[in-house]
């Protein structure tokens, strides 16, 4: 059924539609929407979840790992500071291969404090061993968290998942959503089938500490899992547009890139801006396109060395910076490393840190600058103040 | 009842001989029995007892991390609760994780009320690191990171009062209990876990390689920190103290002396104004527990 939902109660009504046994979570701007109306939707009846109101994020992790170690299908959110105070728990969900999912509402790390968007916090967990999608629009921020928990939760995969959206953009914007019958999202994320579960009539151990003789194993192992992540997201995404005729077959999306000399490559509602200004550009007569990577983990190699062939340049659009990197941005490496020996020229631009608005005629103009072999930069600077 | 010849904690384990913490591992699977999942914090425990490929857990164990037992227990918990199951939820933790690191989660969880107990095994110190400084180590209690030095005693302060801090959270019961009274121990453990919402026990655990004493001397170690006021076995309900055991105290010398962790105030000379201070302490505690066994006139 289509409605106009705010981005963070399409995300809440997604979480509800997937029936997770236990929520934890703790409020932090721009979360709350989602925690808030999940937690009415509990009160109501609407949602049969045990809801836990924890003391800190780094609880409501914590709890999460506990309740699906014990058999239940979990969820939380958060945000910024509060991923940050869960670090050390990301790791241990992943190494213990508990399939908790987590959205984030992109936000900026503080200091200065900041609780407007940018992609810091997620990218700041890439090494964590959690896969990490990224949501264009409220649509896409609903129907990410269905096939998250397919994957997640495959006995291929066994690892834990971010869907992130970004802050306020997404999360506090209103969009007409179609919204997936119970029955159908039923059918298309079974119960939840843990692989080992704590269970005093078949007694495990479960996080046991591990020598130098047998701790690389489980981290080639995760690596492993992380490439069966991969394939699982194509087979549900396929699965879930035969059943919904929404398609989220792939980890990237292609706009305008079969004939474009300059390709952006991009992550979350920022796509939605690049889109139109590829529009005005290719009226004008710029042969600009995008890849929109879906997902960052895994990270979409073979595909970005396929869609990207014979382009000239690539802008690689950066709600992130790595400080004290020679291209600044995350994922431009990775980009430049999936195209290496092709001879294309792979430019980061540090956009829209902090909240700062990223505007058609600010992609036009990377676009040009791309095109001049300028990059590895930040765009949209306030020179005046630095 | 409790069945005393049950056992859940398997021998093997890697513990040095002697160990007060191992000992009361065991006890306490005796005393919550088999329907029971263990969470457990890092530490000494946790680092003996399951090394890859091996474990010495007869029950359901889960180890996240150093400070979040009580945390991934609420989640355990409300996850049997929805699924209908009946095992009991016991954390085992050190002192650092229950004192200092995990207080954050333990409040939460306490205040939350969560149907699980939550038991801190008291060696007195970050043991698995090399024997530093807690909030649960005594009073002038040489450690790597308090030495007693020219211009030391030792640790500066008291032990954490951590058992009231749980009362204050409503606890509905809370007690503390030594490895050297087993048969108290085990009844305390079953009682905990028997009553609904979140108890919290505190077991007086002696490390003989922490504390410097022979790994024969393990139980002595336990009484006679009884038998000299500087611990004392309680039992509170509802946040009052309805129990305490009752001794004929002796001297704190007793249980300073025979310690490495105490022997800079006996050598070169004692020192008579601060054992005087550390008597002072298991005086208070006699008064406020009425532990006292009055002589016969």
């Amino acid at each position: 059924m289509r409605q106009i939902m705010e981005g963070s109660h399409a995300v809440a009504e997604a979480v509800r539609l997937c029936r997770p046994g236990v929520i934890s979570a703790y409020p932090i701007t721009p979360q709350t929407h989602i925690v808030e109306r999940l937690a009415e939707m509990v009160a109501n009846g609407e949602c049969d979840a045990d809801y836990i109101t924890v003391e800190s994020e780094f609880s409501a992790l914590s709890s999460c790992l506990g309740a699906s170690a014990a058999g239940s299908r979990t969820y939380s959110a958060t945000t910024s500071q509060g991923l940050a105070f869960m670090f050390e728990v990301c790791f241990n969900v992943a190494g213990m291969r508990q399939p908790v999912i987590m959205s984030i509402a992109n936000r900026a790390m503080g200091a200065p404090l900041s609780i407007w968007n940018d992609q810091q916090d997620s990218i700041s967990l890439r090494d964590a061993g959690w896969f990490q999608l990224y949501a264009e629009d409220a649509q896409e921020s609903m129907d990410l968290h269905f096939l998250a928990y397919r994957i997640a939760e495959d006995h291929r995969v066994l690892l834990p998942g971010f869907v992130c959206f970004d802050g306020f953009i997404l999360s506090h914007t209103y969009e007409p959503v179609d919204v997936p019958p119970q029955d159908g999202i039923d059918a298309f994320l079974p119960p939840f089938k843990p692989f080992n579960v704590l269970d005093a009539k078949n007694p495990i151990s479960m996080g046991m500490y591990a020598t130098p003789d047998y701790y690389m194993e489980f981290r080639y192992q995760m690596d492993q899992a992380m490439d069966q992540a991969a394939k699982v997201m194509a087979e549900a995404g396929r699965e879930f547009s035969e059943r919904f005729g929404r398609d989220y077959g792939g980890l990237v999306e292609e706009y305008r890139l079969d004939d474009a000399d300059v390709a952006f490559v991009a992550m979350g509602s920022v796509c939605g801006t690049v889109k139109d200004a590829i529009d005005e550009m290719r009226a004008a007569g710029v042969k600009a396109g995008l890849l929109k990577l879906r997902s960052f983990r895994p990270f979409p190699k073979a595909d970005i060395r396929r869609a990207l062939a014979g382009v000239a340049a690539v802008a690689v659009l950066e709600k992130n910076i790595s400080i004290g990197s020679a291209m600044k941005g995350a994922a431009g490496p990775e980009v430049k490393d999936a195209l290496y020996g092709t001879g294309i020229n792979v430019y980061s631009y540090i956009i829209g840190l902090g909240g700062r608005d990223v505007r058609k005629k600010d992609i036009a103009a990377i676009a040009k600058a791309a095109a001049a072999q300028q990059g590895d930069m930040f765009y949209g600077l306030r020179t005046e103040l630095v | 009842m409790v069945d005393k010849s049950l056992e859940l904690f398997d021998c093997g384990h890697r513990a040095c001989g002697g160990c007060g913490p191992a000992l009361a591992g065991r006890l306490i699977l005796k005393g919550a029995g088999e329907n029971t999942i263990v969470v457990a914090s890092t530490g000494c425990m946790e680092v003996f007892s399951t090394p890859y490929p091996e474990t010495a857990w007869k029950v359901p164990w889960i180890h996240s991390l150093f400070q979040n037992a009580a945390a991934v227990a609420s989640g355990v918990e409300a996850s049997l609760k929805k699924q209908g199951k009946s095992e009991k939820v016991v954390c085992i933790c050190g002192d650092g994780a229950t004192f200092d690191i995990g207080i954050l989660c333990i409040s939460g969880a306490f205040e939350r009320g969560h149907d699980i107990t939550y038991i801190c095994y008291d060696n007195e110190a970050y043991m698995n690191t090399g024997i530093q400084r807690s909030g649960a180590t005594p009073y002038d209690a040489s450690t790597t990171t308090s030495p007693a030095g020219k211009y030391s005693y030792g640790n500066k302060r008291p032990k954490k009062d951590m058992p009231a801090i749980l009362a204050a959270h409503g606890a509905p019961y809370v007690a503390t209990a030594s490895i050297a009274y087993p048969a108290d121990l085990m009844q305390k453990v079953e009682r905990a876990v028997n009553t609904p919402g979140p108890c919290y026990l505190q077991i007086h655990a002696p490390c003989s390689t922490g504390w410097g004493f022979e790994g024969s001397k393990t139980v002595e170690m336990g009484k006679l920190a009884i038998q000299t006021g500087l611990w004392v076995n309680y039992e509170m309900v509802d946040g009052t103290v309805v129990k305490a055991k009752k001794v004929a105290r002796k001297p704190v010398d007793e249980y300073l002396l025979p310690q490495k962790r105490f022997r800079h105030l006996f050598k070169p000379a004692r020192n008579e104004e601060e054992i005087a201070k550390i008597q002072a302490i298991a005086d208070a505690n006699a008064e406020r527990f009425g532990i006292d066994i009055k002589p016969k006139k």
